[in-house]
């Protein structure tokens, strides 16, 4: 799988253990898998594998 | 006998005639031979001998001072400087600079903008003057002194909810501008109702959160439209770092990506300003193609890029000759 760019040999990497692994706060991201944008209800269930594409980004303040 | 008449539209008014040489001319006889300009607001446009005077001349959209031979079928205006024209004249004149197929592309488009602050009050102006038919302008606060640095406010507007005052700014810029308001926050409760029959859903938030929120929620209940979100605009300086970063036909996002607002680093107008830029100027790109209007600026974009890397791709190789041919001269002279 690869996650913004960075290549992944898990079998399979939840979103969770991941934005853990990342210090990412949930609250604050939008992601992409596979060409699909995930509403935030799916977040706790996302779960990487191999070959999938995967967008994260994380929005910083300022407008 | 051969028809050589040629129709002119002139300030509104369908004009043929065979006589037509410059546009000063053409205004000229329609001067002469139908006291047309005598009483009107254009007459100042042109003298009796047929010249230019202190007016403005628009051909075809294109202001213009040179004297243009008229082709059948040429859009003709003449504005007095510094008078407000006749609305109709005002969105014929619009129509013909923006051609007419991307204005009534613009025209009959709905965008929504959330957050009216440093981003969204510039985004719904920029789309406004671009003709950009009906907004719709959501946020929940006022206008306070803090905001004046970098949006588009004035001092008479401290207190008003940002929803009022920027629908009278975009009326006085553009009466043909419908705008619907929402005073309130955006949720995820309401954001089914608040984005139906938008196109396009420009993100201007302020708040990182609310950011994330917008984009977490949006797609699941419209998966064909598109949102524009921005993340990273805050200070100063490197303009070229501020982007728009496409994540897929529905989702891009603009800005830098990293550069949080927070202590040490303010917003500032420059950069919030030149983060609306791409996200109004992304909208006006997306409608355009939805509507079938091809990007001749970008085809010839690319054309000059491919030629510059050619030109590159020939100098390198005879930069290689020459380094390989000093070499052979080095080696031989040992």
């Amino acid at each position: 799988m690869c996650i913004n760019g960075e290549n992944f040999t898990h079998d399979s990497l939840s979103l969770l253990e991941y934005a853990r692994l990342k210090g990412l706060n949930l609250e604050l991201i939008a992601l992409e898998l596979n060409g699909r944008i995930i509403p935030k209800d799916e977040f706790n269930d996302i779960i990487f594998k191999q070959g999938d594409k995967v967008e994260i980004l994380s929005f910083v303040g300022g407008g | 006998m051969k028809n050589n008449l040629k129709t002119i539209l002139f300030n509104g008014k369908k004009y043929q005639t065979d006589k037509v040489d410059s546009a000063s001319f053409f205004a000229s006889q329609i001067c002469k031979q139908n006291g047309e300009l005598q009483d009107s607001a254009w007459q100042d446009g042109v003298s009796q001998e047929g010249e230019l005077q202190d007016s403005v001349w628009i051909v075809n959209g294109f202001a213009t001072k040179e004297p243009k031979v008229l082709e059948n079928g040429d859009e003709l205006w003449c504005i007095k400087k510094g008078e407000m024209p006749p609305q109709d004249a005002l969105e014929s004149m619009m129509s013909a600079r923006h051609t007419p197929k991307v204005h009534n592309a613009l025209k009959q488009s709905k965008v929504a903008i959330c957050g009216l602050g440093g981003l969204g009050s510039h985004i719904a102006i920029m789309l406004a003057r671009s003709g950009v038919g009906h907004l719709v302008l959501i946020d929940f606060d006022i206008i306070e002194p803090s905001n004046l640095n970098r949006q588009a406010y004035n001092i008479d507007d401290l207190g008003k909810p940002k929803t009022q005052a920027l629908q009278a700014h975009i009326k006085a810029i553009n009466p043909f501008i419908t705008t619907q308001i929402f005073t309130q926050k955006i949720e995820p409760s309401n954001i089914p109702t608040l984005f139906s029959g938008s196109q396009i859903v420009c993100e201007a938030f302020d708040n990182p959160y609310a950011k994330a929120m917008l984009a977490q929620h949006f797609h699941a209940h419209f998966p064909d439209s598109v949102l524009i979100c921005a993340s990273g605009l805050a200070g100063f300086g490197d303009s070229n770092a501020i982007k728009t970063h496409k994540i897929n036909d529905r989702f891009y996002v603009c800005g830098d990506l990293f550069s949080a607002a927070g202590y040490g680093r303010g917003l500032m107008s420059p950069r919030v300003n030149i983060c609306a830029a791409h996200q109004a100027n992304l909208v006006l790109e997306i409608l355009c193609a939805k509507n079938g209007i091809k990007n001749t600026q970008k085809k010839q974009q690319q054309s000059k890029q491919s030629k510059k890397a050619k030109q590159a791709k020939t100098i390198k190789t005879s930069k290689n000759n020459q380094k390989q041919a000093t070499k052979k001269a080095k080696k031989g002279n040992k």
